[in-house]
């Protein structure tokens, strides 16, 4: 198939960004949508051209590197990532705009690659459990409802790709700081810190130039991990909790 | 005061006081219609529940201040967290998809100023009676039989059709505003499970509704000649 591709192309942080046209000739249906700029890629090297800089990792929907926000949706048509987005999903012969994932807080490094260590900073500053390393516990030594560990384990298949944060109009992570939130604050492993850590998570989003919820939505929908917005609920449920003991 | 402050310094704390603003403002939009209709009881019902209201000032003045405060605070903690989204995104895409907000989520800082345009002028029109002379009592030059005639000055204001649409116009952009704002606040407050959040934003829209129709029958009745 031959696609019309509209190009996010920027040299650095600093310069100038702008779209720019290139033709994806003979591209195969059954190659991701990865693939097809690789392919477009290799045409650009033999011309003598600078490759489009995109991030990709592991390439099977699990690691959460790849991005794209693809004819205005982050990661494109599909409900999984980009580089689980195949090219049968698109026709024959149609233009394709592929922009970086939009955010203050994701400064554009080269072309489409941004860099989403904020998301990073924001798990830092309190995505964890303070537990003694050793030898790996008892399987069964915390016991835990069967609801309560499909809740939580529900929330921690969050991979922290940022589509959230691209598709909200407000450039908001309250998905992704929910999404960690609840995985922890469901499980008893994570009770001990759970008003800290929604504190300093909340704090260090604020801190990192995220927006707020306005309750678009726009971050389930394009979610690859299916992540519902009743956690950013949660994270709304235990900060006001937290910051309301932190205060008395 | 000090958990105010650390609630304003903060985005979900903002948030939060939106939703409790919001909710109060709510509480006064159903009281102040169950007022309103009390038009359709007769002169003397309506005007008995004026006299009522204005026979009790040290209560009514706290629920004022509190209306006045909680308002204040809705629309400061909103351009507040407005702004803050407009810096987020310094930079927009070339092709924007939406794909599951709604036109009343997406209007919500236009439709709520629009209310507050509105709410100024109905201040003044109603409450402080500047904008028209006959507002006044017989013996003072105007048409009303006591300064609690509220019925007859509720009649001559909305037989003006401009004034009845800019009104009818405010309060369907309000049942706008609010058909998102009432999900927005049990999703703020984290009482939205995925059960709820499936009745929840048609729980907002019939009440939205409901309130616009309340409000709207008033002056659409005395347009009609219903009300004389």
């Amino acid at each position: 198939m031959n696609l019309h591709l509209k190009v996010w192309r920027q040299k650095n942080s600093k310069a100038q960004g702008s779209l720019v046209s290139y033709e994806a000739r003979n591209i195969p249906e059954d190659c991701s949508f990865l693939e097809m700029l690789d392919l477009v890629n290799e045409d650009l090297l033999a011309k003598g051209e600078e490759p489009i800089a995109f991030d990709h990792d592991c390439r099977e929907g699990i690691c959460g590197m790849c991005s794209l926000t693809i004819n205005g949706i982050p990661h494109g048509p599909s409900e999984t990532t980009t580089c689980q987005l195949y090219m049968r999903k698109f026709k024959d012969g149609e233009t394709i705009y592929i922009e970086p994932f939009r955010a203050g807080a994701f400064p554009l490094l080269r072309d489409l690659a941004v860099n989403r260590s904020a998301l990073d900073r924001i798990q830092q500053a309190g995505g964890f459990i303070s537990a003694h390393v050793g030898s790996a516990p008892d399987g069964n030594a915390i016991l835990v409802p069967k609801t309560e560990a499909d809740h939580a384990m529900e929330a921690a298949a969050c991979i922290g790709c940022g589509a959230c944060v691209a598709a909200c109009p407000n450039a908001s992570a309250m998905l992704f700081v929910g999404a960690k939130v609840t995985h922890l604050g469901s499980l008893p492993q994570g009770q001990p810190e759970r008003n800290r850590r929604v504190l300093a998570m909340v704090r260090r989003m604020d801190h990192e130039g995220f927006g707020n919820c306005s309750n678009y939505l726009e971050c389930e929908a394009v979610c690859p991990a299916e992540i519902p917005a009743t956690a950013i609920g949660q994270l709304n449920r235990d900060y006001a909790k937290a910051l309301t003991l932190e205060s008395l | 005061m000090n958990l105010l402050f650390k609630f304003w310094s903060s985005s979900i704390g903002k948030k939060w006081l939106v939703a409790l603003t919001g909710l109060a403002l709510l509480g006064f939009v159903a009281a102040h219609l169950i007022g309103n209709l009390q038009m359709f009881a007769g002169a003397a019902k309506i005007n008995a529940y004026a006299e009522f209201l204005h026979a009790n000032e040290k209560p009514l003045w706290v629920a004022r201040i509190g209306l006045i405060g909680a308002f204040l605070l809705h629309i400061a903690a909103t351009l507040s967290l407005v702004r803050a989204n407009r810096a987020a995104r310094p930079e927009s895409y070339a092709l924007n998809r939406r794909v599951q907000s709604t036109f009343a989520n997406r209007t919500m800082a236009l439709s709520g100023l629009t209310v507050l345009a509105f709410v100024v002028f109905h201040l003044l029109h109603y409450t402080f009676r500047t904008t028209d002379p006959r507002f006044k009592t017989i013996a003072e030059g105007g048409l009303l039989e006591t300064s609690f005639d509220v019925y007859h000055m509720v009649l001559l204001g909305f037989q003006n059709p401009l004034i009845s649409g800019f009104y009818i116009l405010s309060v369907g952009l309000l049942a706008l505003h609010l058909s998102h704002g009432i999900s927005s606040v049990v999703q703020t407050f984290g009482l939205k499970s995925k059960k709820s959040g499936l009745w929840i934003p048609k729980a907002g829209g019939v009440i939205s509704l409901a309130i616009f129709a309340g409000y709207a029958s008033i002056p659409a009745a005395i347009l009609l000649g219903l009300l004389k």
